[in-house]
């Protein structure tokens, strides 16, 4: 019996399925995205070269009540959906998005993290408590996961 | 003058914010343990990981009293980290996102996004300060 996958498949315990599906399953999308990418627009303003054409960006009020930034905060949130739903092949799923964000896009890949703190503390403030030391390293390593596949279509 | 039932309780929640985020970051960013290999239990909760971060957080409350001055006022702490500990300064950034998860956590309605990067840039400049004397 031979694995005869291509690279590595990332080893996912039961508990950190099972979490990351519990985490997703109970967050509302339409709060969390747009709290995210508005909190990684405002702690990390240079982030915001990658949203020019989003109108209203002068301070933090704005940041937060401009429709582009919530539309596109729920579009983040449903490209998670997609590697939620295929945690044993996050890599393969997003190769085409990994191709828009490096050729098209062209966003410096060291943001891609600066957007995953900002969700993790999204993500704490409305889990509180639940969010516990393991449910955090479950989180966080889902993002290192996500992050590093986005990563991979940059030459 | 003597605390308040407030006071105590703010007081108290540093070091609990410390003890927290200690114990977090040797979980969720395991390289972390790597400067701790003379502790015996690196779990959160356990006796060594909540006195040292009561420590820690006794040095971020140093550096809130040194906010004019960070450069010039973390100077000791600064050569304790470069000479001895010699903590790779990415480390900082680290337990600077545990800190600030922490605080999301038990204080979600307060740690609003303006709060988030005054929070984000005073830790990066405590960091900053901690790297004065490293080379």
């Amino acid at each position: 019996m031979h694995n005869n996958q291509q690279g590595k498949m990332v080893a996912w315990t039961d508990f950190e399925r099972a979490t990351i599906k519990d985490i997703f399953s109970k967050i509302d999308y339409e709060i969390v995205g747009p709290a995210a990418i508005s909190r990684c627009l405002i702690v990390y303003p240079w982030t915001q070269r990658y949203f020019a054409g989003f109108g209203n960006l002068y301070n933090a009020a704005a940041i937060t009540s401009n429709p582009k930034v919530a539309a596109h905060g729920k579009v983040v949130m449903q490209g998670l959906e997609k590697a939620v739903k295929n945690m044993d092949n996050i890599k393969a799923t997003f190769t085409e998005l990994s191709t828009l964000h490096s050729e098209k896009l062209q966003v410096d890949p060291d943001n891609f993290m600066l957007l995953g703190d900002c969700l993790a503390i999204v993500v704490a403030s409305q889990l509180g408590k639940d969010f516990t030391p393991e449910v955090h390293a479950a989180f966080q390593k889902f993002l290192a996961v996500v992050v590093s596949s986005l990563r991979r279509q940059y030459y | 003058m003597s605390l308040t039932e407030k006071d105590k309780a703010a007081v108290k929640s540093v070091d609990a914010i410390g003890a927290e985020a200690l114990g977090r970051m040797l979980l969720v960013y395991p390289q972390t343990k790597t400067y701790f290999s003379h502790w015996p239990d690196l779990t959160p909760g356990s006796a060594p990981v909540v006195s040292h971060g009561k420590q820690i957080m006794g040095g971020v409350t140093e550096a809130v009293s040194k906010i004019d001055n960070l450069r010039g006022g973390l100077l000791e702490l600064s050569e304790l980290h470069a000479f001895k500990l010699r903590v790779d300064p990415s480390n900082f950034k680290i337990l600077a996102q545990t800190i600030m998860v922490v605080v999301a956590a038990m204080f979600p309605n307060d740690f609003t996004p303006e709060a988030h990067v005054a929070f984000d840039k005073f830790l990066a400049a405590v960091a900053l300060g901690l790297s004065e004397r490293y080379r």
